[in-house]
């Protein structure tokens, strides 16, 4: 199982990038309702071997985001504009036999209800025998004992036991059941694997085994993790950078240990108020007051306006850019400005 | 509002053992002799991993579930041996907030029907005046202007607004304990103070007890000041829930601590932001 040196099917100009999207739009069309912009305008940049997580509250477009980047958006939800491209394969413009063949090394995803979507009436060896022999090569389909070898190494991977195979998912537990679905996403050696809330309906002590487990193997096998998850403690635990998103736009994208330290949009500064050290001698946990904008509307100004304790005037009118800042990119009129400021009194003294 | 005094609910050398799933003559002990006190107006947190036994406990407190040995007292009344009338007043004034808020409603009943059915069932309103308990429990909820949410159906609300819906309902009979079963686990962390919040000012403006269950150690510190861990269903430390956090004395307090994502730990920072 060393697939992963598998070289990138590149086409067009060389990239760095395993995954880069341009001008993401993701749109919902109902077919009698309102369309809902739920991805508006994203561009980001994954590397080979990088730890990322995206967050975000409900409702934001970050699972749509992360479906878009695996190319399983299914009508109503539509790709309106951009380009994603994965080791330089577009997806965006593959027929389903295409996006079939770029699955089997290119990328998988491990889904909050991935652990309820086995099968509860066969085993996880039958689960397993479906993958390896679906997506094997012409002509080299394996045998029962091949498949049997080779789930029961990805299972060892992830710290189950080779049991595990001849067993129903009923007989498992949460925790053991979405350590199968993490060994099923590792059984194609994916380049890049998308956990989309992959431990939110665990309890904490499971939660931080199974993320545990995944920072391991990832580090192990050097796959490009895309951790979606609404609790930022989560992510600022195990990742090297942090992506922000509000209202289907990625509003700061910084290396986590640089967005603990200094947030650069306030969103994410009343994300982090959120959390506390429950051991501290005094506690005080905030929140983040308002609820998210309605996204079937077309929004003027900077989205997070109505709930941000900094706004100014030009906050409500126009919609800010993500531009580089500090070792990150933010998309905040107020932080640029008092960025820019600093830097001036820097230049002059 | 509540003109009568709180009792003391009392869990004494509480046992429940369950026959395994297996069939075998297994048998799971899933509450282990647990014993405490919720005094009047007290909060109490019950903490623990999945399987600790916690959901159980809640299970027999709200006298869903009758205990293999041991026994729950409310106001000198043993709780398993309440009958008719008397498990309907209990029923009264011991009500629950569920984990799920989106499966804890009815989708095809209004969040009007939906508050003011308990006070109608169990205090005897009439439809006119439950009705303007609604708007008075939806007030004191968050949920305002209350007319706005009342002819609401579930799917009209958010995560946060569902959970204020459950919260009031269950404050509609006028209850005297309220047990919260991970109330806050199934929000957006972004909302997780505001609905602690609204526990916590309950109980201080209507005297309310609260029995806290929860596998998150930060919510607890915030809401209650008591703290019992349990760990295969049994009580492995108990204490001031300050005391507890601050200095744990038991190995799975520890464990439980450590298992928290919290960021501050690693930064080495006091505590959040400012």
């Amino acid at each position: 199982m060393s697939q992963l040196a598998t070289p990138p099917v590149t086409t067009g100009a060389a990239k760095s990038h395993l995954v880069e999207a341009r001008g993401v739009d993701v749109v919902y069309q109902p077919r009698d309702g309102q369309r809902i912009w739920a991805v508006r305008n994203v561009d980001l940049t994954l590397e080979q071997g990088e730890f990322v997580g995206l967050v975000g509250e409900s409702g934001c477009g970050k699972s749509t985001l992360g479906y878009a980047l695996t190319g399983m958006l299914r009508p109503p939800a539509r790709l309106e504009a951009g380009q994603i491209r994965i080791g330089g394969t577009d997806i965006a413009g593959l027929d389903a036999e295409d996006l079939r063949r770029q699955r089997r090394h290119g990328f998988a995803i491990v889904l909050q209800s991935g652990m309820n979507a086995l099968n509860p009436v066969r085993t996880i060896e039958k689960d397993f025998s479906d993958i390896l022999r679906a997506h094997a090569e012409r002509g080299q389909r394996p045998d029962a004992a091949s498949v049997r070898a080779q789930a029961g190494e990805l299972l060892e991977r992830v710290k189950l036991d080779r049991d595990v195979l001849g067993r129903y998912p009923h007989e498992l537990s949460g925790g053991m059941r979405q350590r199968v679905a993490i060994a099923m996403a590792l059984s194609l050696a994916p380049r890049m694997i998308v956990f989309d809330e992959p431990t939110t309906a665990l309890d904490v002590i499971v939660q931080a085994a199974v993320i545990e487990t995944i920072k391991e193997l990832q580090r192990e096998q050097g796959f490009t993790a895309l951790l979606i998850t609404h609790d930022l403690g989560v992510v600022l635990d195990v990742t090297d950078r942090t992506m922000v998103m509000y209202a289907g736009r990625i509003v700061e994208d910084q290396p986590s240990r640089a967005l603990l330290s200094g947030p650069h949009h306030p969103y994410t500064a009343a994300l982090l108020s959120c959390y506390a050290d429950p051991t501290a001698e005094v506690v005080h946990l905030g929140s983040v007051p308002g609820t998210p904008p309605d996204l079937s509307e077309r929004l003027a100004g900077c989205s997070f306006a109505p709930r941000c304790s900094r706004v100014e005037e030009l906050c409500r009118r126009v919609e800010p850019e993500l531009t580089p800042l500090g070792p990150g990119r933010a998309a905040c009129h107020v932080t640029a400005a008092e960025r820019a400021a600093e830097l001036a009194t820097k230049g002059a003294a | 509002m509540p003109t009568h005094e709180i009792p003391p609910l009392e869990v004494s050398d509480l046992v429940k053992v369950y026959a395994s799933r297996r069939g075998r003559k297994q048998l799971v002990t899933a509450v282990d002799h647990v014993s405490f006190t919720i005094s009047p107006g007290a909060a109490v947190g019950l903490v623990g991993a999945s399987g600790s036994g916690k959901s159980t406990i809640a299970k027999i407190v709200t006298a869903a579930e009758r205990p293999s040995s041991g026994h729950v007292t409310f106001g000198g009344q043993k709780v398993e041996a309440l009958r008719r009338r008397g498990r309907r007043d209990y029923h009264r004034r011991v009500q629950m907030v569920f984990q799920d808020p989106y499966a804890a409603l009815n989708p095809l009943h209004t969040v009007e029907y939906a508050v003011m059915r308990p006070a109608q069932n169990f205090l005897s309103m009439s439809a006119h005046a439950a009705r303007d308990r609604v708007h008075e429990l939806l007030d004191i909820v968050g949920l305002t202007p209350s007319a706005q949410y009342a002819p609401k159906l579930p799917h009209q609300l958010s995560g946060g607004q569902h959970q204020r819906v459950v919260i009031a309902r269950a404050l509609a009979c006028d209850p005297q304990l309220l047990i919260a079963d991970e109330p806050v686990s199934m929000l957006d962390v972004s909302l997780r103070a505001d609905i602690l919040d609204l526990l916590a000012r309950l109980r201080h403006e209507r005297g309310l007890s609260l029995l806290y269950i929860t596998h998150d150690l930060l919510s607890a510190r915030v809401v209650t000041d008591e703290l019992i861990v349990l760990n295969k269903g049994q009580v492995v430390e108990t204490g001031p829930t300050k005391q507890v956090l601050r200095h744990p004395r038991h190995a799975y307090t520890k464990e439980l601590l450590a298992a928290l994502p919290n960021p501050f730990a690693h930064a080495g920072a006091a505590s959040g932001p400012t």
